[in-house]
């Protein structure tokens, strides 16, 4: 049965369009058919970080309102066969994404794939609202700081009240990403601790992220990180956190990057 | 040995390939400003299913757009599925796939031309 899964997070910058198309990438890297949604509409950068920012011919906005069929819109992945994108519009705003054709788009995804992937806008207006309306699973990312842990409880608020699965009396499926995790700084005790985080939140843990170069390179390359340095500290954690969305038991790690200098040569020469 | 070492370093950093990418997907942005570009595209299509439409019978889901915006000139590629016109290879008539993106097929016609910027 398909699922959709919003990645959202209230605050800006956290990283859940890097975690989209990280966990999306991965996911279709494990034989699922995926397709990545961008809701940020007016600011898309989904396409930039999967490295289809030149093929955009269509958007979710020319889907809903029938200027384009979603087969002409669905741009596919060059890297892995059964990844796809549906970007946002970038000229049109925010009130051209309706329920009612949001639903329509969601509907047709859920019947072509496996896992459907909202990358929703930062924020709590109606890209938010929209990204998260259809979900049946979250992932909140949340950066170990106190503002992002707020937004994030804000978000979590809405998950469980304004959702359709909320309204229906059902519970969304929610899950905390880490991201940026800096373990130097956890062991100086100047950041905010993974289990007072998860004590405030109450949402069980997917994974941990630690903050990485890696996933600054891959941006700059056009490449989900999971697929540009599948070997880095940040992708294996990524990968590990699908396992446990796939309901895999993964023991919680925070991968680090001590690597001898010939696994550093030889990764650099095959990348 | 030095331009074996520079050649060493173009490959490792990312940079540059940031640049790049950026450079030409923003001088296509600030072309289009705001709604431009995007109604050019979704106007071309529009005409040419109606050209295309006043001699066969096409879905639309069987018409395939793809552009690749480059640094000088960006490619607009529209593959357009015509029934009717497998004549010559009738084996090849296969049903039409469920899957996003129907592969080509050999009844297809190609129409490629460079995209006015």
């Amino acid at each position: 049965m398909s699922k959709v899964l919003v990645v959202t997070s209230g605050k800006g910058g956290v990283g859940k369009t890097t975690t989209s198309a990280a966990l999306g990438a991965a996911l279709a890297k494990a034989g699922e058919k995926v397709v990545l949604v961008d809701f940020d509409v007016g600011l898309r950068n989904l396409d930039l970080i999967m490295g289809a920012e030149r093929r955009v011919v269509f958007d979710l906005i020319n889907v809903i309102q029938g200027d384009a069929s979603l087969n002409q819109a669905l741009i596919k992945d060059k890297r892995v066969d059964t990844l796809y994108l549906l970007p946002a519009s970038q000229t049109r705003d925010k009130d051209a994404l309706t329920s009612e054709g949001v639903k329509k788009v969601i509907n047709e995804l859920r019947s072509k794939f496996d896992w459907v992937v909202c990358d929703s806008p930062a924020g709590i207006e109606r890209g938010a609202q929209m990204a998260m309306y259809h979900a049946d699973m979250a992932v909140i990312v949340t950066n170990p700081e106190v503002s992002s842990v707020r937004d994030s409880d804000r978000i979590i608020g809405m998950l469980d009240s304004t959702t359709e699965r909320a309204k229906k009396g059902k519970k969304i499926d929610k899950h905390l990403l880490i991201t940026r995790y800096d373990p130097q700084r956890a062991a100086r005790g100047d950041m905010l601790a993974t289990d007072d985080m998860l004590d405030i939140l109450s949402i069980p843990l997917l994974g941990i992220i630690p903050e990485s170069t890696d996933v600054l390179r891959a941006s700059n390359l056009g490449a989900p990180v999971t697929l540009a340095e599948p070997e880095s500290p940040p992708a294996r954690a990524y990968i590990d956190a699908v396992r446990r969305l796939k309901g895999e038991t993964v023991e919680m790690t925070v991968p680090s990057g001590r690597r001898t200098l010939l696994d550093w040569l030889f990764r650099r020469r095959v990348a | 040995m030095s331009s074996f070492l520079s050649a060493l370093f173009k490959k490792r950093s990312s940079a540059p390939v940031a640049r790049d990418r950026l450079q030409i997907l923003l001088a296509h942005e600030r072309i289009s400003g705001s709604d431009d570009k995007n109604d050019l595209i979704t106007q071309l299509h529009r005409e040419i299913m109606e050209v295309i439409k006043r001699y066969v019978a096409v879905d639309q889901d069987k018409v395939q757009i793809k552009l690749d915006r480059g640094a000088h000139c960006s490619m607009l590629e529209i593959d357009v599925e015509v029934p009717g016109l497998s004549n010559s290879k009738p084996a090849s008539d296969k049903a039409a796939t469920p899957g996003p993106a129907p592969e080509k097929k050999p009844a297809s016609q190609d129409a490629s031309a460079p995209a006015k910027k």
